[in-house]
């Protein structure tokens, strides 16, 4: 028997907005892995990886140069939705160093665009140490705001209110129909770990072991469906053979 | 075509190599041999048996045996065959006749298993005879001394040519013949292969010009053998509504097994092999050696089954088409074919691999394992005794296989667009090639074909001064040849029994449909899924007794074919053809004449009726379970956006049913030709199934590698990072190579929307719409599907059949009907 439509998630319709706090913020995770913080009016992305088709053309492989358009489109269009003073992107924001250098002249123009209106800080990402500032924004370690930590990998003993990227979390969630697995959040309320942004990114396991280690108490998912976002317990995950 | 019309002269030692051993030369032997002193390509046609293996190489044997000791020796005949394991048993086969006639003549294989010792040996001093695949032949092309290796080829034999022709090996290997013939004009084309229903197809895949009009190629037709006796089990038992397991039958089958001396038992997937080989055991009082084989087991375990079979030791195998295919036993004397046939063709080749004597009848009998499995049979039964067979609509080359062989023929020398072109289209499958398409192949090979072009510093291909193509580096040879092949294997993991013994391989999403704790049988056991472990699923036995959940394989689930379909529509119109059938079928049938209608011959019946608050519509379409997956997921889209609320569909090899909250009322309208428009184009976006062609696309032309110099890339990354690729490309260069060869695909295969279109083509103003007050008889069987999913265990069949007791008292008007009228 086959469900009704071909998609990920849908049956089950999203009960109003879905909120998530870190650290007693109120947190808004949006269907297109971005995450909006109303209270600062701050827009949160990780792992853009722009320029990650080309950097496996360099090495022979010759994907679709498409990706870094893609990335920036969604982005573009998360912005034009919330109309964020800040925008933050958690590091690997670039694929490799010399990626900034392989942007088109139209990825250059998307990115410059986007700065004029508002204030951009590039979090510095371990494929990415040293992200240009020539495009527009501010470039930092990490930034701390409002009880809430923005980094790009989470820290082993963090204290409480951490937003953070870097694993690219997905989960497989176990429907009575079928299965489906999706990018996704996972936070406990102490720490939050973003999904990753970028068109090509790929993805890992929230059940696998170094992000059950960084949730020692268990830890709750927010899948990324076409339309909504949905929220399952730990229980109701499973691994993604 | 001529049968035999110059007879050869067999040289006396031939002819006293026959003599020996009391045999006489089969006339399409002698044929064969005519045909090569005249220096003609000849296509054999002929029956499994009957020495068509050695009409194919005696050829080749005798001018060699003539060739003067002093001659130099290199290179003569090359024969290609899709199954490694047949080219090693090829090799037994024709050392015997080598030895008795003492010929000194090297005979050696070469397959992916071959050491790289006598890999590289063979190509400073090949043998006379090479035994290969057509992936090991385009790897051999793709070194710079090709044209020194294959100088001197005179003659190239390609087996089971039917199998290969008109898939995609098949047009690697067309590829690659066009090569061979441009590095040895004077070669000679032979082709093997089984009857089948168009040869002038495989005259113009054989002939040097790739045209079905060649006057090179002389056919030449073995003579059949005696008609097969094919028999349908009737059942006294209650024939089932649903279910494809056939369970009730098997007493009655082991009986048969009993009763013969060697029995093959075909079934049509993997899981009902499981099924039917537990059910057997359950039955083998007298402990009959009785083996299974399929192709997930261990090769090792799949070798020793064939091997018992060849000592003789077994009495029955149950196996799915994993061997349809392969080395030929003396001694079967049943083939049981359990569950419909879906094919006539694939009838007679199951069928062939009983009794290999031409003089005595291949005996076979089809269980079938419902009713309107039942009509399938007869209509089976009846194709073969007219011998009119499937016939596949003819389709053009991969542009992804012409992907490959650009870049493999730039690996051998560097290349000249307009040369190579005109080489490529006198391969048949590329005969119609038009040259735009050419050029956006190479592009894709040089820099990847997108429009945007920002890869030319990335370029794996340069043009030299003379405006020939080269590799731009080594490492683009290196991985060309690693990811050679067109065979793209679904990712799988291996089944292994705690930390020992490795028991085969799963498709990766069966087990991730599975829980730890969950039973399935496989490799005839039953065993509790307990972890995976990198690429291993590891299990352990289960306790005796417990309900088993079977795996769901949709691998080897062949569609019912275009032919059989149209006689099963025939059978159903016309009553006078009912009496041969079992009376619970005809009383069926009579029912629904009552109670509806019967699906017309021409057009399209459309029952809907209500149940259980729910609004059905069955479509009566016998287009085979694939275009009606297809064809659900689009009506489905258009029925919500007519707002009938719909909630499911399912899909048979027959018909295809859809529930939603409101009836349909413009049903005409709901199966309009346009669905073909933008309800595929945005199912398209979406599928998974669309996303899998995509991929298997993108291995095949090299985008995506299986194996990367260093490292191996697991299955599941392949997929994961393809859909990605998907996604982006087809938003941003939907015309691109790769994804014209996507659709190309999906017109067949698992989408088979070129079969669905024709379909919608033929049935526009002639469809008969039913509106009834409850489910019709004939419409019982396919709401039976619906959620058997989620029933597991061997007692389905069972448990379906007291459902149905409901179901059929409402289609019969015995009982009120539920809430409905």
């Amino acid at each position: 028997m086959q469900s009704v439509l071909d998609s990920p998630l849908p049956l089950t319709k999203p009960a109003g907005r879905l909120e998530l706090a870190v650290n007693g913020r109120a947190l808004v995770p949006e269907p297109c892995g971005a995450l909006w913080w109303p209270g600062r009016e701050t827009l949160v992305v990780a792992d853009l990886h722009l320029e990650k088709g080309s950097a496996y053309a360099a090495r022979g492989q010759l994907l679709p140069p498409y990706d870094t358009a893609a990335t920036l489109e969604r982005l573009a269009a998360a912005v034009a939705r919330r109309r964020p003073r800040r925008l933050v992107c958690l590091g690997d924001s670039f694929h490799d160093r010399a990626a900034a250098a392989r942007l088109a002249p139209e990825a250059r123009a998307a990115i410059r665009r986007l700065a004029a209106g508002l204030e951009w800080i590039w979090i510095a990402g371990n494929h990415d140490p040293e992200p240009p500032e020539e495009l527009g924004g501010r470039v930092l370690p990490a930034l701390e705001q409002d009880g809430l930590v923005l980094r790009h990998e989470a820290a082993r003993d963090a204290v409480a209110g951490e937003l953070s990227g870097h694993f690219h979390p997905k989960a497989r969630v176990d429907l009575k129909a079928r299965a489906i697995s999706a990018r996704c959040f996972v936070g406990d309320g102490r720490r939050l770990i973003l999904p990753a942004f970028g068109a090509f990114a790929g993805g890992l396991d929230v059940l696998s072991p170094p992000l059950r280690a960084l949730f020692p108490a268990g830890f709750e998912v927010a899948l990324l469906g076409r339309r909504a976002v949905y929220r399952f317990p730990h229980s109701r995950l499973v691994p993604i053979a | 075509m001529a049968e035999a019309a110059a007879q050869a002269s067999l040289p006396p030692a031939f002819a006293a190599w026959f003599e020996a051993h009391g045999w006489a030369p089969h006339p399409h032997q002698l044929a064969m041999l005519a045909a090569a002193e005249a220096g003609r390509a000849a296509l054999l046609i002929a029956p499994t048996g009957g020495g068509k293996t050695l009409a194919g190489f005696m050829p080749s044997l005798v001018e060699l045996a003539g060739q003067p000791a002093e001659a130099p020796r290199g290179l003569h005949t090359l024969y290609v065959s899709p199954l490694k394991a047949l080219a090693v048993d090829i090799e037994r086969n024709l050392m015997a006749p080598l030895r008795d006639l003492e010929l000194d003549i090297a005979v050696e294989t070469r397959t992916g298993d071959t050491p790289q010792a006598k890999r590289q040996r063979q190509r400073k001093t090949p043998p006379e005879i090479l035994l290969t695949t057509p992936e090991s032949l385009a790897l051999l092309l793709s070194y710079h001394d090709a044209p020194e290796i294959f100088a001197g080829l005179r003659s190239v034999v390609v087996d089971e040519l039917h199998a290969l022709a008109g898939g995609k090996r098949g047009d690697l290997l067309a590829l690659g013949l066009s090569r061979l013939q441009a590095l040895a004009p004077g070669l000679r084309r032979v082709g093997l292969s089984a009857t089948v229903h168009d040869p002038a197809r495989l005259v113009a895949w054989l002939s040097p010009s790739g045209r079905a009009d060649d006057a090179a190629v002389e056919t030449v037709v073995g003579r059949g053998g005696v008609r097969p006796e094919i028999e349908i089990l009737t059942t006294e038992q209650r024939l089932p509504w649903s279910g494809h397991m056939a369970l009730h039958a098997l007493e009655e089958v082991y009986r048969r097994i009993r009763a013969s001396g060697v029995t093959l038992v075909f079934v049509n997937t993997r899981a009902q092999a499981e099924l039917v080989f537990q059910e057997l055991w359950r039955l083998n009082e007298e402990a009959l050696p009785i083996a299974l084989h399929h192709g997930s087991l261990a090769v090792e375990q799949r070798r020793r089954v064939e091997a018992a079979m060849a000592r003789g030791s077994l009495r029955a195998v149950v196996a799915t088409s994993s061997l349809d295919l392969g080395i030929d036993w003396a001694g079967v004397d049943l083939v049981v074919q359990v569950g419909a046939p879906k094919g006539v063709s694939r009838l007679l080749q199951r069928l062939g691999r009983a009794n290999h004597r031409l003089d005595a009848p291949s005996r076979c009998l089809l269980v079938p394992a419902n009713r309107f499995e039942v009509l399938e049979c007869r209509a089976a039964r009846d194709g073969v005794e007219a011998m009119t067979l499937d016939g596949e609509p003819p389709r053009a080359g991969g542009l992804d296989v012409l992907a490959q062989h650009i870049l493999g023929m730039a690996c051998s020398a560097p290349l000249d667009a307009g040369a190579l072109y005109a080489e490529v289209t006198r391969a048949a499958p590329y005969a119609g090639l038009a040259r735009r398409d050419f050029d956006d192949a190479l592009q894709f090979v040089a820099t990847g074909g997108y429009a945007l072009r920002t890869y030319e510093r990335f370029r794996r291909l340069v043009q030299d001064r003379a405006g020939r193509w080269r590799v731009a580096s080594p490492q683009h040879v290196k991985r060309y040849r690693m990811n050679l092949g067109v065979i793209v294997e679904a990712p799988t993991l291996k089944v292994r029994l705690g930390r020992g013994r490795r028991l085969g391989e799963v498709e990766e999403y069966f087990v991730q449909g599975l829980v730890p704790g969950d039973t399935f049988v496989f490799a005839g056991q039953l065993l509790r899924f307990e972890a995976v472990r990198e690429t291993d699923v590891i299990v352990s036995k289960a306790a005796a007794g417990q309900e088993p959940k079977v795996p769901a394989y949709v691998g080897g689930r062949l569609p019912l074919s275009t032919h059989l379909a149209d006689r099963v529509r025939a059978m159903l119109e016309d009553d006078g053809s009912w009496p041969g059938l079992p009376d619970q079928v005809g009383e069926w049938l009579r029912l629904q004449r009552r109670r509806s209608v019967l699906p017309p011959a021409e057009g399209l019946l459309v029952e809907t009726f209500p149940r259980g608050g729910k609004q059905f519509l069955v479509a009566y379409s016998f287009e085979g379970r694939n275009a009606h997956q297809t064809l659900g997921m689009l009506l489905t889209r258009r029925m919500e956006r007519a707002g009938l609320g719909p909630l499911g569909f399912v899909a048979t090899d027959y018909v295809i049913a859809v529930w939603s909250l409101q009836p349909a009322r413009d049903v005409a309208g709901l199966f309009d030709q346009d669905m073909l428009g933008d309800d595929l184009e945005e199912w398209m976006a979406e599928s998974t199934l669309l996303k899998r062609t995509f991929r298997n696309v993108a291995v095949i032309a090299g985008l995506i590698e299986r194996r990367a110099p260093g490292q191996q890339k697991s299955g599941r990354q392949v997929t994961f990072s393809a859909d990605l690729i998907y996604d982006v490309l087809r938003k941003h260069q939907p015309d691109h190579l790769l994804l014209r060869a996507t659709r190309a695909d999906a017109a067949g295969g698992l989408t088979d929307i070129g079969r669905l279109a024709a379909m919608l083509a033929r049935v526009q103003g002639k469809i008969l719409h039913r509106p009834l007050d409850r489910v019709s008889p004939l419409a019982v069987p396919v709401l039976l599907e619906i959620g058997r999913e989620q029933v597991a265990g061997s007692a389905l069949d069972d448990l379906l059949d007291a459902a149905a007791a409901e179901l059929i008292a409402e289609a019969t008007g015995e009982a009120p009907g539920g809430g409905a009228s």
